[in-house]
């Protein structure tokens, strides 16, 4: 795919601009845009970022590379996020995460070999009272267990 | 209890996410109300309501405020602080789902009592659905002419604020104030030194305040039941309603509204509906997992408001209580809470970013029975070693629950130490070489 925006893309990303004194203030935003459209972000997409916005690349990939949701490899078209910190842990989200784990038969941060699925043992989402929860792409599944999960995964076409 | 208390930030309206739905409910009306007053009088009905914040270290909120230089030479900013990263706690979320008006009438309240242009709600990146609803509040808003310049007709009133979203992508360390302000300005969520404070050298070096959004939804409350009624609420020191968030070994885990000072064991038992499968308690984490844990015993006596907890060593934090009955094995949990750390440490100071690390590499030995006696002593050390020691709290934050834990449940993380030769007496000079032989005092 080109690495480019297009009209209505820049258009938000003025927009973006727009809330902040800086032009830099920008980039998370940016980024989550190019996140969307490219599906992660790749050098090419740091050097094109970096272009926008009058910016060092080596700024550009440093904030990739701090904030963990964005994506620098290519991920599943559904990315499960798995919570296994403490709430979640004392209600079974161990389980659940060694059981998408043997399931999809990859482990944390990889992704199946037709590209469907990913896997990322998270931190924290903020969704302790409905313990364990996984999230798909943006969405919640919260009070779920292996049962459940595994619903959810095979409606997943 | 007393079950007689106003529920303040999330009152029992259904839909009151809906604009036409708050406005019915007087919402947009004490904003109204207090353009009346000079945002000093403003200031000092907030600071008279002994409102403190929520977000976790429980700062008087009106004080904050007055640290704001006057006039306006320079923009000035609001941050008001979603990122809501603190493991147990959910309560924010709440808000923009179910009261997103009251936190944008709180922040216009704010803005107005500070001179601020612009604030900006900073939502941590994993809540996608929550921004939109959010965002959606605001746009409403901002048609309806409550926000941005149209304010001077809505409320013939000089003054203009505009309100954003700053959508997150991932990084606990950003509910710390200036990370959080780092991260707005498009920069690595990296922590500021402090000072200069950010009430002095804030957003884009101008005058900020940053609050959270717990805290600024209460601002309305407070002016439609006047400070002197909010006073009367719960705990004298700090007092008002908190939003309880409840999980972990509990039978109904959910977000509570509730006065300060409530008794933790009528949280657990009468509005949570006790343990869950009716077991015991071990531990009660009872602000967030930064917070060191209450025992059993003290679980028993505990009012949840920060100067009660703060007697007992603890406090309260988020106010996200995270219950544990009597089979959880806490060595496992003092270990995920470290992990969580060592992979939260921003890296910038030393202390914080080898020391989580060496404090889950401890722990993962003693979970693993290869620990001697002598690494429950170090493992306390490092803690002590990394706390007070950095450029922000996220270092505490890491070690009081590990010194908590370790502390108040020594017996269980001595049971997993592997035994091994008595030491006649420890070899302090190479105690932690692995070659040192014990020194054994003979009688001459």
């Amino acid at each position: 795919m080109e690495i480019k925006f297009n009209e209505q893309e820049l258009q938000e990303i003025e927009q973006i601009k727009s809330k902040y004194p800086t032009e830099q203030s920008a980039l998370m935003g940016v980024l989550w845009i190019a996140q969307r459209k490219f599906g992660w972000i790749s050098n090419d997409v740091i050097l094109y970022i970096a272009d926008l916005l009058h910016l060092p690349p080596a700024h550009v990939e440093g904030v990739v590379k701090f904030y963990t949701m964005y994506f620098k490899k290519p991920m599943g078209k559904y990315h499960i996020q798995v919570c296994t910190n403490v709430s979640c842990m004392l209600r079974g989200g161990e389980q659940i995460f060694h059981f998408v784990k043997d399931k999809l038969k990859i482990g944390n941060m990889e992704v199946t070999p037709d590209g469907k699925f990913s896997l990322e043992e998270v931190e924290c989402m903020g969704a302790c009272g409905g313990a364990p929860m996984i999230a798909i792409n943006e969405d919640y599944y919260e009070n779920i267990n292996i049962e459940k999960v595994e619903q959810i995964l095979n409606k997943l076409d | 209890m007393n079950m007689n208390f106003p529920k303040l930030v999330l009152p029992d309206i259904v839909d009151l996410s809906n604009i036409d739905v708050y406005i019915a409910n007087g919402g947009y009306e004490m904003y109204r109300q207090i353009i009346k007053l000079t945002p000093d009088e403003v200031t000092n009905e907030v600071k008279k309501s002994r409102l403190r914040g929520r977000g976790g270290a429980g700062f008087p909120t009106g004080l904050k405020w007055t640290f704001m230089p006057k006039g306006n030479d320079k923009p000035k900013y609001l941050a008001v602080n979603g990122d809501e990263s603190e493991p147990g706690s959910f309560k924010d979320r709440q808000i923009f789902e179910h009261n997103p008006h009251q936190l944008i009438e709180g922040i216009l309240i704010a803005g107005y009592a500070m001179g601020m242009k612009a604030a900006y709600i900073y939502i941590r990146g994993e809540y996608h659905r929550w921004v939109k609803l959010m965002q959606k509040a605001i746009d409403d808003a901002y048609s309806r002419g409550f926000i941005g310049t149209k304010m001077k007709d809505t409320f013939g009133n000089e003054y203009t604020m505009d309100i954003y979203v700053h959508k997150g992508a991932g990084a606990y360390i950003c509910g710390e104030e200036t990370s959080l302000m780092n991260s707005i300005e498009g920069w690595r969520g990296y922590p500021r030194y402090k000072p200069p404070f950010p009430a002095q050298f804030g957003l884009w070096g101008m005058p900020t305040t940053v609050n959270n959004v717990e805290t600024i939804t209460n601002v309305p409350a407070i002016f439609k039941i006047t400070a002197d009624e909010y006073l009367k609420i719960g705990a004298t020191t700090h007092p008002g309603t908190l939003l309880f968030g409840v999980s972990g070994h509990i039978n109904k885990p959910g977000v509570y509204e509730l006065p300060t000072g409530t008794p933790l064991k009528e949280i657990i038992y009468n509005v949570c509906d006790g343990v869950l499968n009716g077991k015991k308690i071990k531990a009660v984490i009872p602000g967030g997992s930064s917070m060191p844990p209450l025992t059993a015993e003290e679980v028993e006596v505990a009012l949840m408001d920060e100067d009660s907890l703060a007697k007992m060593g603890t406090h309260i934090g988020t106010g996200g209580i995270m219950v544990m009955d009597e089979d959880t094995d806490l060595v496992k949990i003092t270990k995920r809470i470290a992990h969580f750390y060592h992979h939260e440490s921003c890296g910038q100071c030393t202390p914080c970013r080898e020391g989580t690390g060496w404090m889950e590499k401890i722990l993962d030995r003693i979970l693993k029975s290869e620990a001697t006696s002598k690494d429950l002593d170090l493992l306390v050390s490092v803690a002590n070693n990394i706390e007070g020691r950095t450029i922000c709290a996220l270092g505490d934050a890491a070690a009081w629950p590990v010194r908590g834990f370790v502390t108040k449940f020594r017996d269980e993380f001595e049971k997993r130490i592997k035994p091994d030769h008595s030491f006649v007496a420890p070899n302090v000079v190479h105690g932690r070489r692995n070659t040192a032989s014990t020194l054994v005092f003979k009688e001459i």
